[in-house]
C-alpha cells in the first residue's frame, strides 16, 4: 500500500485543472470576501471545491461513487415503476404463483458483491493515502478548547496563539458573507508543503473538519491524533467544528490562511512578535529563547 | 365465521404461508368467550394480555412520536433562518436535539415495532395463545412507560442533557453536564435498555416453544423472523449499552474515571461500547419494518413472497455482519488505518443481504397482481425510500469519504432515510395493513392515501436536501450556520412543516377509524393474506388459539 501514497505528475495535473474550474463558480457567486475564501455557496450541492491532495483524490472518489449510486437508486426505481404499471391488478389481474428463480437469485447476490468491489479498490487505496504525511515540511499541534482553537507551531520556538470566532456584532462590512466563519488569528501555512497536524483537546470532544482541505479529525482529551493537508494555492480555506461541544458549538469555526514561503516567513517573524507580548500561554521553551 | 384463506394449493415451502386446519368446534368468534377482564384498571394496568400490552405500546410510540416530533419541529424552525433565536441558548438546542434522537429511538420506534406490532402479531402468526411469559410482559411494557417519563425528565430539568444522542464523555460527564438531567437521561435507557432485554427474552422464548404444531422455523412467517433476529440482537446490544451507561453513571456521581483520562480512563472506549450497541441498534429499528414490508407486498400483490429463504438467511446475516461493523461510526476518532480499513469492507459487505431484500421485493411484485391500498403505498414508498437511504450509506461506508462527510448533514440525511422514511414507513404500512384486525374496524382509505402522499412528499423535502447541505460541508447540531447553508435549510424546514401537518391528517384517520363500527370480517384483505393472524375474526378476540390450529 505504500506505493499508493505517491501521486504521480500526471494526477496533479488533472487536480490543478479541477481547482481552476471549481474557482469559477466562486468568482461567479460574487463572493469577494477574500481573494480565495474556500466557502460554501448558496444552493451548493455538490462538495466544496478541491485545493489539497488529498481532497481532490476524495472529489474523485466521491464523483466515482455518486454515479454508481445514481445508477442503482434509479435501476431500483424504474423497476419499481415498471411493476407498478405493468403488474397494477387492472392490467393483470391473474396473479402468478413464481416464488423462486435461483438464476436471478445468484445475479442479484454477486452483482453487487462485484459493484462493491469497483468501490472498495479506490476507496482502500485513498484510506492509506489519507492516513498521514510522509515528509510532513512542519508541523502544527492543534488544541481544542470550548469553544476556540489553539495552534502551536512546535519547530517555532513553541509559537502558540488562540483562534476565536469573530462575532457577528464585530464583523466588518466586506466580511459579511463570512458569519459564522471568519476567525480573528487564523492557522497560517505555506503553499504546497505537507502541514502535519498533531490534534488533541483540552475538554471535551471537538472535531478539526476543513471541507475544501478534506481533513477532518477528532480532537481528543488525552490523546494526540495525527492527520495531515498540503495547501495547493494561497487563499482563506474555512471549515468549522464538528463534534458537539457544548453551548457554543457553532462558535469555534476554523480558518486557514495559507500563503506563498517568503510571506509565511514574514508571518512567523510577526506572530513570533506579537503572539510572544499578548499570550501567557507559552512553552518552556519559549520562555527559555525569551530569556537569552 | 368461516375463513379458509387456503384450499387446494400446496404451501410454497417456507414463503410464511402455511396452509391450515382449524381445530375441532369454532373457538373464535364468540367475544363473549373472550373472558375480557371487566375492571377498566385491571384490564390495562395489570394487564398480562399480549394485545392489550401490544395497543399500550403502540399508545406510547404515538405519544413519543408526538413529542419527538415537536421537538423536530422546533428544531426546523430555528434553523428556518441563518441566526434565528427560537431557541433561546445552544444548550437548550442540544437538549432539544439529545431526545429528539432518544425519544424517537427508544420510546417510538422499538415501541411501535417491536413491542406494539410484535406483541400483537408473534403470537397470532404463530398461533400460540399468548406471550410465553405474560407478566414479564407487563413488566417490559410498564418500563418503558416509565423510561419515557424519566427521558422528559432528562429534557425538562434544569438546563437539559446536552450531549447528543451517543452520549459521548467528556461532555456527557458530571463536569460539562452537571445537573440531574443526565442522569434522568442515563437511567431512562437503563429503563427502556431492561424492559426491551426483557421482551427479546419474552419473544425468543415464545417463538422458539410455542409454535403451532406442523410450523417448523422454515415456514414461519417473516415478520416473525424479523422479530426473532431482532430479539437475538437486543439480548447481545442491549447489556453493553448497560455496561457503558453505567460507567458513565459511576464517573458522574461516584468518582471513578472510566471515560476520564486524568483518571487513566479514555473517552474512545465509551465510543467502542456505546457503537457495539448502537450498529445493531439500528437494526433493531428496521429488521421489524423489513417483517412489516414482506407481508404488505405479499398481500396486495397476491403472491407467495419470492425467495423465502433468502430473505431469511439475509436477515439473520444483517444480525450477525451488524454486530462487527462498529468503529464504522469512528473513522474519524483516531483510530488506526488497519482498523479503518477493515471496517469499511466489513461495512460494505451488509449492502449485499440487503441488496437481496429489495431485489426480493420487488420480485414479488413482479408478475403480480397489484392493488394499491394504503398500507401497499407505504410498502412501496418504503423499498424505494430505504434505497436510497442504503445507497448513500454505501457512501459513507467509504472511510476514506467519510473523512469529508462525517457528521455533517449528508448523514442526518443517510440516517434520516433509513430512520424516519424508512422504520417509519413500515410503522406506518404495519398500521394502516393491522388496525382492522385490531379493531375491527375499517380505516378510511381516501384519508389514508392523502396521509401518505403528505408524508411522502414532507420527508422528501426535509431530508433530500440535506444531502447538499451535508456535502458543502454543514455540521450536524448546530442552531445556526453560514448564510450560505440559507436555501436549502429553508427548503427542509418546509418540508419538516408538512410532515408536521401530515401527522394531523393521521390523528384524524385515527379518529375516524375509532368513531366507526366494526364491520370487517376475519380477512378483509382476501387471497393474498395468509398467515395465521387472517384465520382469527376481527378485532382478533381477547383470547386467541386456546386450541393450537394444526398446519399442515
Amino acid at each position: 500500500m505504500r506505493g499508493a501514497r505517491d501521486v504521480s505528475p500526471a494526477r496533479r495535473d488533472v487536480r490543478s485543472h479541477l481547482a481552476a474550474l471549481s474557482a469559477v463558480p466562486a468568482l461567479a457567486m460574487g463572493l469577494s470576501a477574500a481573494a480565495q475564501a474556500q466557502v460554501p455557496h448558496p444552493w451548493q450541492m455538490g462538495l466544496q471545491a478541491p485545493h489539497s491532495s488529498v481532497q481532490s483524490e476524495m472529489q474523485s472518489l466521491n464523483t466515482f461513487v455518486l454515479w454508481i449510486i445514481i445508477a442503482i437508486a434509479a435501476f431500483v426505481a424504474g423497476l419499481l415503476l415498471y411493476v407498478i404499471f405493468r403488474f397494477n391488478h387492472k392490467r393483470n389481474p391473474v396473479p402468478s404463483r413464481t416464488s423462486h428463480n435461483t438464476v436471478i437469485e445468484i445475479l442479484w447476490t454477486t452483482v453487487p458483491v462485484l459493484i462493491l468491489i469497483v468501490i472498495a479498490i479506490p476507496s482502500f487505496r485513498l484510506v492509506y493515502y489519507q492516513d498521514r504525511a510522509t515528509h510532513p515540511d512542519l508541523t502544527v499541534k492543534v488544541t481544542a478548547h470550548q469553544w476556540y482553537w489553539e495552534y502551536n507551531y512546535p519547530d517555532q520556538d513553541g509559537l502558540d496563539f488562540q483562534s476565536y470566532m469573530i462575532p457577528e456584532k464585530q464583523l466588518k462590512p466586506e466580511q459579511r458573507a463570512l458569519r459564522q466563519l471568519a476567525v480573528d488569528n487564523p492557522l497560517v501555512v505555506p503553499v504546497g508543503k505537507s502541514v502535519r497536524i498533531l490534534l488533541t483537546s483540552g475538554d471535551v470532544l471537538h472535531s478539526f473538519f476543513i471541507p475544501s482541505l478534506g481533513v477532518q479529525r477528532y480532537a481528543i482529551p488525552g490523546r494526540m491524533i495525527e492527520t495531515w493537508f498540503d495547501v495547493d494555492k494561497p487563499g482563506d480555506y474555512y471549515g468549522e467544528c464538528n463534534q458537539i461541544c457544548g453551548i457554543n458549538h457553532d462558535g469555534m469555526s476554523i480558518q486557514v490562511h495559507a500563503v506563498s514561503q517568503a510571506d509565511y516567513a514574514q508571518w512567523l517573524k510577526d506572530a513570533k512578535a506579537r503572539f510572544s507580548e499578548t499570550l501567557p500561554r507559552r512553552t518552556a521553551r519559549v520562555q527559555l529563547a525569551a530569556s537569552r | 365465521m368461516s375463513v379458509t384463506t387456503h384450499d387446494g394449493h400446496q404451501p410454497v415451502p417456507g414463503s410464511g404461508h402455511v396452509a391450515f386446519e382449524r381445530g375441532h368446534g369454532a373457538e373464535h368468534g364468540h367475544a363473549d368467550h373472550s373472558h375480557t377482564p371487566a375492571n377498566f384498571f385491571v384490564r390495562w394496568f395489570c394487564s398480562t394480555n399480549h394485545k392489550d400490552i401490544g395497543t399500550m405500546y403502540i399508545i406510547l410510540a404515538i405519544v413519543a412520536g408526538i413529542t419527538g416530533g415537536s421537538l423536530s419541529m422546533i428544531m426546523r424552525a430555528q434553523l428556518l433562518h441563518p441566526g434565528s433565536h427560537i431557541v433561546p441558548n445552544g444548550q437548550v438546542w442540544n437538549a432539544i436535539v439529545t431526545q429528539h434522537g432518544l425519544i424517537m429511538i427508544f420510546f417510538s420506534v422499538m415501541p411501535a415495532l417491536i413491542g406494539g406490532f410484535g406483541n400483537w402479531f408473534i403470537p397470532l402468526m404463530i398461533g400460540a395463545p399468548d406471550m410465553a411469559f405474560p407478566r414479564l410482559n407487563n413488566m417490559s411494557l410498564w418500563m418503558a412507560v416509565a423510561g419515557f417519563f424519566m427521558t422528559m425528565m432528562g429534557l425538562l430539568w434544569g438546563t437539559g442533557s446536552g450531549s447528543g444522542w451517543t452520549l459521548y464523555p467528556p461532555l456527557s460527564n458530571g463536569t460539562y453536564q452537571s445537573g440531574p438531567a443526565m442522569d434522568f437521561t442515563l437511567f431512562s435507557l437503563h429503563l427502556s435498555g431492561i424492559s426491551s432485554l426483557l421482551g427479546a427474552i419474552n419473544f425468543i422464548t415464545t417463538i422458539f416453544n410455542m409454535r403451532a404444531p406442523g410450523m417448523t422455523l422454515h415456514k414461519m412467517p417473516l415478520f416473525v423472523w424479523a422479530q426473532l433476529v431482532t430479539a437475538f440482537l437486543l439480548v447481545l446490544a442491549i447489556p453493553v449499552l448497560a455496561g457503558a451507561i453505567t460507567m458513565l453513571i459511576c464517573d458522574r456521581n461516584f468518582g471513578t474515571a472510566f471515560f476520564d483520562p486524568q483518571g487513566g480512563g479514555d473517552p474512545v472506549l465509551f465510543q467502542h461500547l456505546f457503537w457495539f450497541f448502537g450498529h445493531p441498534e439500528v437494526y433493531i429499528m428496521i429488521l421489524p419494518g423489513f417483517g412489516i414490508i414482506s407481508h404488505v407486498v405479499s398481500t396486495f400483490s397476491k403472491k407467495p413472497i419470492f425467495g423465502y429463504l433468502g430473505m431469511v438467511y439475509a436477515m439473520i446475516a444483517i444480525g450477525v455482519v451488524g454486530f462487527v461493523v462498529w468503529a464504522h461510526h469512528m473513522f474519524i476518532s483516531g483510530i488506526s488505518v488497519d482498523s479503518r480499513a477493515y471496517f469499511m469492507a466489513a461495512t460494505l459487505v451488509i449492502a449485499v443481504p440487503t441488496g437481496i431484500k429489495v431485489f426480493s421485493w420487488i420480485a414479488t411484485m413482479w408478475g403480480g397482481s397489484i392493488e394499491f391500498k394504503t398500507p401497499m403505498l407505504w410498502a412501496v414508498g418504503f423499498i424505494f425510500l430505504f434505497t436510497v437511504g442504503g445507497v448513500t450509506g454505501v457512501v459513507l461506508a467509504n472511510a476514506s469519504l467519510d473523512q469529508y462527510l462525517h457528521n455533517t448533514y449528508y448523514v442526518i440525511a443517510h440516517f434520516h432515510y433509513v430512520l424516519s422514511l424508512g422504520a417509519v414507513f413500515s410503522m406506518f404500512a404495519g398500521f394502516y395493513y393491522w388496525i382492522g384486525k385490531m379493531t375491527g374496524k375499517e380505516y378510511p382509505e381516501t384519508l389514508g392515501k392523502i396521509h401518505f402522499w403528505m408524508t411522502f412528499i414532507g420527508v422528501n423535502l426535509t431530508f433530500f436536501p440535506q444531502h447538499f447541505l451535508g456535502a458543502a460541508g454543514m455540521p450536524r447540531r448546530y442552531p445556526d450556520y453560514p448564510d450560505a447553508f440559507a436555501g436549502w435549510n429553508y427548503v427542509s424546514s418546509i418540508g419538516a412543516f408538512i410532515s408536521g401537518a401530515s401527522v394531523l391528517v393521521f390523528l384524524l384517520v385515527i379518529a375516524i377509524t375509532f368513531s366507526r363500527k366494526p364491520t370487517l370480517g376475519a380477512n378483509y384483505w382476501g387471497e393474498g393474506a395468509t398467515t395465521l393472524e387472517w384465520s382469527v375474526p376481527s378485532p382478533a378476540p381477547h383470547h386467541t388459539f386456546e386450541e393450537l390450529p394444526r398446519l399442515r
